[in-house]
């Protein structure tokens, strides 16, 4: 089977291959809402840590625990959680993040019974030079949580281990995005983005397989389109592939982007030092930040916008696809001014919202109508 | 009218909370006719540090302002359009962020006159819009206002330790280095060490002020109470506004002793959740024609009030340093007591960690207050306050209160359909509760 063809695999078929692998191995999968949550340390522990997504399907068994006016996302991976499709769990964790994910935590800890539950205090101050320190105390506390449940102590060897997983996942990634930087990217947004869901899915030993595979096909590899107009999309957390698919079908194709689900997810690794535990706290701080965590202890600038435009110039994105998940503050708040930035720096954008199933005949109109834009300018410059 | 089952009478200290408001937005825009400091924060922002600098400084807290605009419609909906029409923000973001932004594009101040621009901005966060919200102050300011944010999510209350107290009072640390830099003014160990006496009897004053509404008849009702804790929330390091709370603690003590209703024919006790809409309080009095009173909430207890679980699992106020026997040493000691007083005490920040620490709180609330139901407006304006409604709902419904929930929006007429909850809460009050209005 073909990486790609194994990455649409796992992603559509999540449950089973959790399943499997449990009765592979014989290990603990953990589920995890927000992708702050330090993976490093679980696979240290051979557990599977496996992201809590959506189903896209109509959120109903939510709506008791969760009214409307919460995203459609945590209301999505609730009512998965309530529907059983994740019975599987032995454990579920969050990393405190937004208030809409830490919403549908907060329902599940009370309604789905999972043996093993775990709360992560990460800082929302992740530039203040308190957020460090700070984070490894709760690593480290993380850490003899995991070491009580499993029964297993953690040396830094498994420590070393478990960077070394997620760096190689990590790197591996990186080397297939630098593919997308060419006149005819040889992948196309979707598959790049269902890559990063399968290495959220999957176990990231197994993924790094298929990415080596994968960056060695790709010198070789063609795709039989036109490549369209070079497009990034930015937003809340997307794994929406019948709208990346119906974009990339009409005469765009993404080469980059900036999502959770995304290069955000991936794109810095922690940094070896003596102390692992710090290594990793400082990585979580240092990481291209969600939105909800972007802001300066003292000073107002967002980190994440000279990393947004700098993607956009690199990967020469022709216009910007900002979308969020409806009701997503953090995301609401930077939008205004995100537009403003890109557009000053002579990128369009088109803001697009999304539910837990997406208007793909509308939204087609109207990205046609922004590729068209796109193209007008193309004419006239 | 018909003689009512309690006497009933308004507060003595009434007008002196509403002088103490009118003075504080006042002084906030006259602040640099007179050679002071203005800074922009939260209600949650550790006053006492920008309050301890030399000479005068004025504070502007975003939420109470926007509140006060979310009590006039009809400016709320032209302040947000602005917010939404001219910046392009969702409808659907906090609505006091949005009337707070509105203002400022429409360079208006609520209380008159343009706005008035703050020297620095003086933050703290917990939920997710607040580091947010005064970033895009600052940009919609021109770009040049120093900034400065707290984070004080360290864990819930049960779970606060050394490391957790030195990650804020470090933090309190870079503060004073901030606020020292930026203003070229020092901050006095003096003036800072009363600040946290002062914020202590602000924060526990309030909260044995909220304990002795467990009284039957209730001395307090909610509407009013909102009106109180409000000057915690504005400047709770003050030395008028600490004083305050006693005075009004010492003037409610005395209606308990002597049977003062705040209805005066009570006969049915609620519990509420998360800021009612600003703009329609009146469905409030309109409840006390069936002898209801709404005796608090998490949201009105502890948005500054401080509390602690005694022995008993009991909700108790959070000690005085006087009651502590504690007395200041230095900047240190000063610190390290306002970090513990807020991570300890403030239990209205316990549901940002999960929805089993709201509803054990609230089921609390419910039984040591004897409530006979509770009214949870899902409050469509506030994140914050509104994690976990539905949870709470099915968390007090279990114990056998009977639970309403109405949507509305806390500052956003657009969001509260009054006819229809007018009927919801008339259905919920004469069908599930069995009451009928009282006679004139």
């Amino acid at each position: 089977m073909e990486p790609i063809e194994k990455f649409l695999e796992v992603w559509r078929h999540r449950h089973d291959y959790a399943r499997d692998w449990k009765a592979r191995t014989g290990g603990k999968v953990v589920g995890y809402f927000c992708t702050y949550v330090p993976e490093e340390i679980l696979y240290t522990a051979d557990i599977l840590p496996v992201r809590i997504l959506g189903g896209h399907e109509p959120p109903n068994l939510a709506s008791p625990h969760v009214f409307d006016m919460w995203c459609p996302f945590c209301r999505d991976c609730l009512s998965q959680g309530l529907a059983e499709k994740y019975d599987y769990l032995d454990g579920i964790m969050i990393a405190q993040s937004c208030l809409h994910v830490r919403q549908a935590f907060g329902a599940w800890e009370i309604h789905i019974p999972t043996p093993w539950k775990y709360y992560l205090c990460m800082p929302n101050a992740v530039r203040s030079p308190r957020a460090k320190p700070f984070l490894a105390g709760e690593l480290a506390s993380f850490k003899e949580a995991v070491e009580e449940w499993t029964g297993k102590p953690i040396t830094d060897e498994a420590l070393d281990k478990g960077i070394e997983i997620m760096n190689t996942n990590r790197r591996l990634m990186k080397q297939v995005y630098e593919f997308r930087k060419e006149d005819i990217p040889p992948v196309i947004g979707t598959e790049a983005m269902m890559m990063v869901w399968a290495s959220q899915l999957m176990d990231k030993r197994e993924h790094n397989e298929l990415l080596k595979q994968f960056v060695e096909e790709l010198p070789n590899r063609k795709l039989e389109r036109d490549p369209g107009i070079r497009l990034m999309i930015v937003g809340s957390e997307n794994d929406d592939r019948p709208f990346m698919e119906m974009v990339e079908s009409i005469g765009g194709i993404f080469v980059i982007e900036d999502h959770c689900t995304g290069s955000r997810y991936f794109w810095d690794e922690v940094v070896p030092g003596e102390d692992r535990i710090s290594a990793i706290a400082n990585r979580y701080c240092d990481r291209i930040p969600c939105p909800s965590k972007d802001w300066g202890a003292t000073d107002w600038q967002r980190k994440r916008f000279p990393h947004i435009l700098n993607l956009a110039r690199e990967y020469r994105a022709e216009g910007v696809i900002l979308t969020q998940q409806k009701f997503c503050d953090p995301h609401e708040c930077d939008i205004p001014s995100l537009r403003r930035y890109l557009e000053d720096n002579g990128l369009p954008c088109y803001f697009l919202e999304f539910e837990v199933t997406v208007p793909v005949g509308q939204f087609r109109i109207r990205v046609e109508a922004f590729l068209e834009q796109i193209r007008a300018e193309e004419l006239f410059v | 009218m018909a003689e009512t089952k309690y006497h009933t009478k308004g507060l003595e200290c009434w007008d002196k909370a509403k002088e103490l408001r009118t003075k504080y937005y006042k002084d906030y825009a006259k602040a640099h006719d007179r050679g002071a400091l203005r800074w922009e924060g939260g209600a949650w922002s550790f006053d006492a540090l920008p309050q301890a600098l030399e000479g005068e400084v004025h504070p502007l807290t975003e939420e109470p302002y926007g509140a006060s605009v979310g009590a006039d419609p009809e400016t709320q909906v032209r302040y947000q359009e602005a917010a939404e029409g001219k910046w392009g923000c969702a409808r659907d973001l906090c609505a006091y962020l949005r009337s707070y932004w509105g203002s400022i594009i429409l360079d208006e101040y609520f209380f008159g006159g343009k706005w008035p621009k703050a020297d620095f901005i003086f933050q703290n966060h917990i939920c997710c819009s607040h580091g947010k919200w005064l970033q895009v102050v600052a940009e919609l300011e021109g770009g040049q206002i120093p900034y400065f944010c707290f984070d004080v999510g360290a864990g819930p209350y049960d779970k606060i330790g050394e490391r957790q107290i030195n990650y804020v009072v470090e933090q309190l640390y870079d503060g004073i280095e901030f606020l020292e830099k930026t203003t070229g003014r020092k901050i006095v160990d003096e003036k800072l060490i009363q600040n946290v006496y002062n914020t202590y009897r602000s924060a526990c004053y309030w909260s044995k002020v909220c304990e002795l509404n467990q009284a039957i008849p209730a001395p307090l009702d909610e509407k009013s109470m909102y009106s109180l804790y409000v000057l915690g929330t504005l400047q709770k390091s003050s030395q008028e506004i600490a004083d305050f709370y006693v005075e009004l603690y010492e003037e409610v003590k005395e209606r308990v002793a002597n049977q003062i209703a705040a209805v005066g024919n009570e006969r049915c006790r609620v519990l509420g959740d998360s800021q009612p809409p600003w703009g329609f309080l009146r469905i409030l009095r309109y409840m006390e024609e069936y002898g209801i009173v709404s005796i608090g909430s998490l949201y009105t207890f502890s948005l500054i009030g401080w509390w602690q679980i005694d022995d008993d699992g009991n909700l108790v106020p959070y000690p005085t340093l006087e009651d502590q026997g504690i007395t200041i040493k230095d900047r240190e000691h000063a610190l390290r007591l306002l970090a513990e007083g807020e991570l300890r005490g403030k239990l209205m920040w316990a549901p940002f960690y999960g929805a089993k620490f709201k509803n054990e709180l609230v089921k609390k609330i419910a039984r040591q207050w004897k409530c006979d139901a509770a009214m949870i407006h899902l409050n469509r304006g506030c994140e914050g306050t509104a994690m976990h409604q539905m949870e709470l709902k099915i968390a007090l419904a279990e114990t056998g209160l009977p639970v309403m929930t109405y949507e509305g929006n806390m500052a956003d007429e657009r969001e509260f359909d009054e006819a229809r909850d007018m009927r919801l809460i008339d259905l919920f009050l004469t069908e599930t509760m069995g009451l009928k209005k009282l006679a004139d």
